[in-house]
């Protein structure tokens, strides 16, 4: 039996269900891209590595969404969430969504996703909905995992031979207008910090700058400079690569709705 | 069914003890403490277990086993509840099951090498990538490395022996 938590009454539902689909959005849309590897990765070893990171965000998506649908309180489930919105509705950022691109650049979206995840994580720790901090405390022994992983392998390949380098400063180059939308203040943040269930981003950035800096320092990696920052991603505002990777995950649902085996 | 007959709950935990791992059957659920409760609600036997890894697909599986077996014991309504805190942690993996896991070739988990009580700790610290030193089940040898972090399963890691050079799995820490 759920216990009814403290929260409920004081901050509205659909700031509660928006914030639950942006964690539960970026768990899966990254453990979908991630799963793209699988049978791909350079060398067997990374090509497990790779699965089991996109097997625990999909476990986590399966928390959060969960959650999400039984704060909505319409009976959807956590695949209903996944497997039929459409993109407007999805809140993940749009880092989560960028194409994999090579092994070295799904390795630097990872890494900065990762630091900022699992900063995140530990903020909802202290969470005062129960539920969140709980999700939050079983996610983050495995996130403190896929972030030493990342990092151990930013600064392999930033700090290793001429053409890894290239490529992972390139990554970096190319990633970083994605970085700034995870500080970023939307709707419904203020009214969540308030409430105590989820300090706002910004307060993340500090720790996660600080991160971001010691690793790609010791990677020998630029760290860019903060121009444009892409967002929109957690209102529902997406690239264009949203669309085509819902096609593939939410093929067979859409195709032969309610179709299990 | 009726109060009379039906089995205690110390009687369903000793059942319990003999469900295996999916993916390692030398261990069972309760040497890896995953059943956190066993109680009667009423006539419906209510068994309330805790994930390893949130997206470990064995848990589908276990849940599965755990409701045949006390099916077949003849209890016939049981309902099963996901727990998710306290967090499973290795930890709690009794000392009989370590030698188990060891006997079977997979190495123990180190306690104290999580790297989220690190992480916790100091995140600058991460530096520090944790190298716990991992006995080789085959040899005993210490003269270990890690491959890598992820292994055959989500709660293991995959090394190698530099002394009888077989490769071997560690039940790693979270």
């Amino acid at each position: 039996m759920e216990a009814e938590t403290t929260t409920e009454a004081a901050i509205d539902r659909a700031a509660l269900f928006e914030f639950l689909l942006r964690m539960g959005d970026n768990t899966l849309m990254l453990g979908h891209r991630v799963s793209e590897w699988c049978g791909h990765a350079p060398a067997l070893e990374e090509d497990i590595a790779l699965a089991n990171t996109a097997l625990d965000l999909i476990g986590q998506t399966q928390l959060w969404l969960g959650l999400a649908g039984e704060v909505e309180d319409k009976g959807r489930s956590a695949d209903d969430l996944a497997y039929l919105r459409d993109v407007y509705e999805f809140r993940n950022l749009l880092l989560t969504e960028r194409p994999n691109g090579d092994f070295g650049k799904t390795l630097m979206r990872q890494f900065l996703f990762d630091a900022w995840h699992y900063l995140r994580l530990q903020t909802l720790l202290s969470s005062t909905d129960r539920r969140i901090a709980e999700i939050a405390e079983k996610a983050s022994k495995e996130v403190s995992y896929h972030l030493e992983r990342s990092r151990d392998l930013v600064i392999r390949l930033g700090d290793g031979t001429a053409e890894s380098h290239a490529r992972m400063q390139q990554a970096l180059d190319d990633l970083w207008p994605y970085t700034g939308e995870m500080f970023m203040t939307e709707a419904a943040d203020t009214a969540l910090s308030a409430a105590g269930v989820a300090p706002e981003p910004q307060s993340l950035k500090a720790e996660w700058d600080e991160l971001v800096a010691e690793t790609l320092s010791e990677a020998t990696l630029r760290k860019p400079t903060d121009g444009y920052m892409h967002g929109g991603g957690r209102r529902g505002m997406h690239s264009e690569h949203l669309g085509f990777v819902l096609a593939e995950m939410q093929f067979l649902q859409r195709a032969y709705p309610g179709a299990t085996w | 069914m009726p109060t009379a007959t039906r089995p205690s709950v110390e009687e369903i935990w000793r059942w319990l003890a003999d469900v295996p791992d999916p993916e390692i059957p030398v261990i069972s659920v309760t040497d890896l403490r995953i059943i956190r409760n066993v109680a009667w609600d009423g006539d419906t036997l209510v068994v309330t277990v805790t994930p390893t890894y949130s997206g470990c697909p064995a848990t589908a599986m276990i849940n599965l086993d755990i409701e045949s077996m006390l099916h077949r014991r003849g209890i016939e309504k049981v309902r099963l509840e996901r727990q998710l805190a306290p967090a499973w942690t290795t930890e709690w993996i009794t000392s009989e099951a370590r030698e188990k896991l060891r006997t079977f070739g997979i190495a123990p988990p180190v306690d104290g090498t999580a790297p989220n009580d690190r992480l916790h700790r100091r995140i600058e610290s991460l530096s520090g990538n944790s190298h716990p030193t991992v006995q080789c089940p085959r040899c005993g040898s210490t003269r270990t490395e890690k491959i890598s972090q992820f292994g055959s399963t989500p709660c293991k890691a995959s090394y190698r022996c530099s002394d009888c050079l077989e490769p071997f799995d560690y039940f790693k820490c979270i």
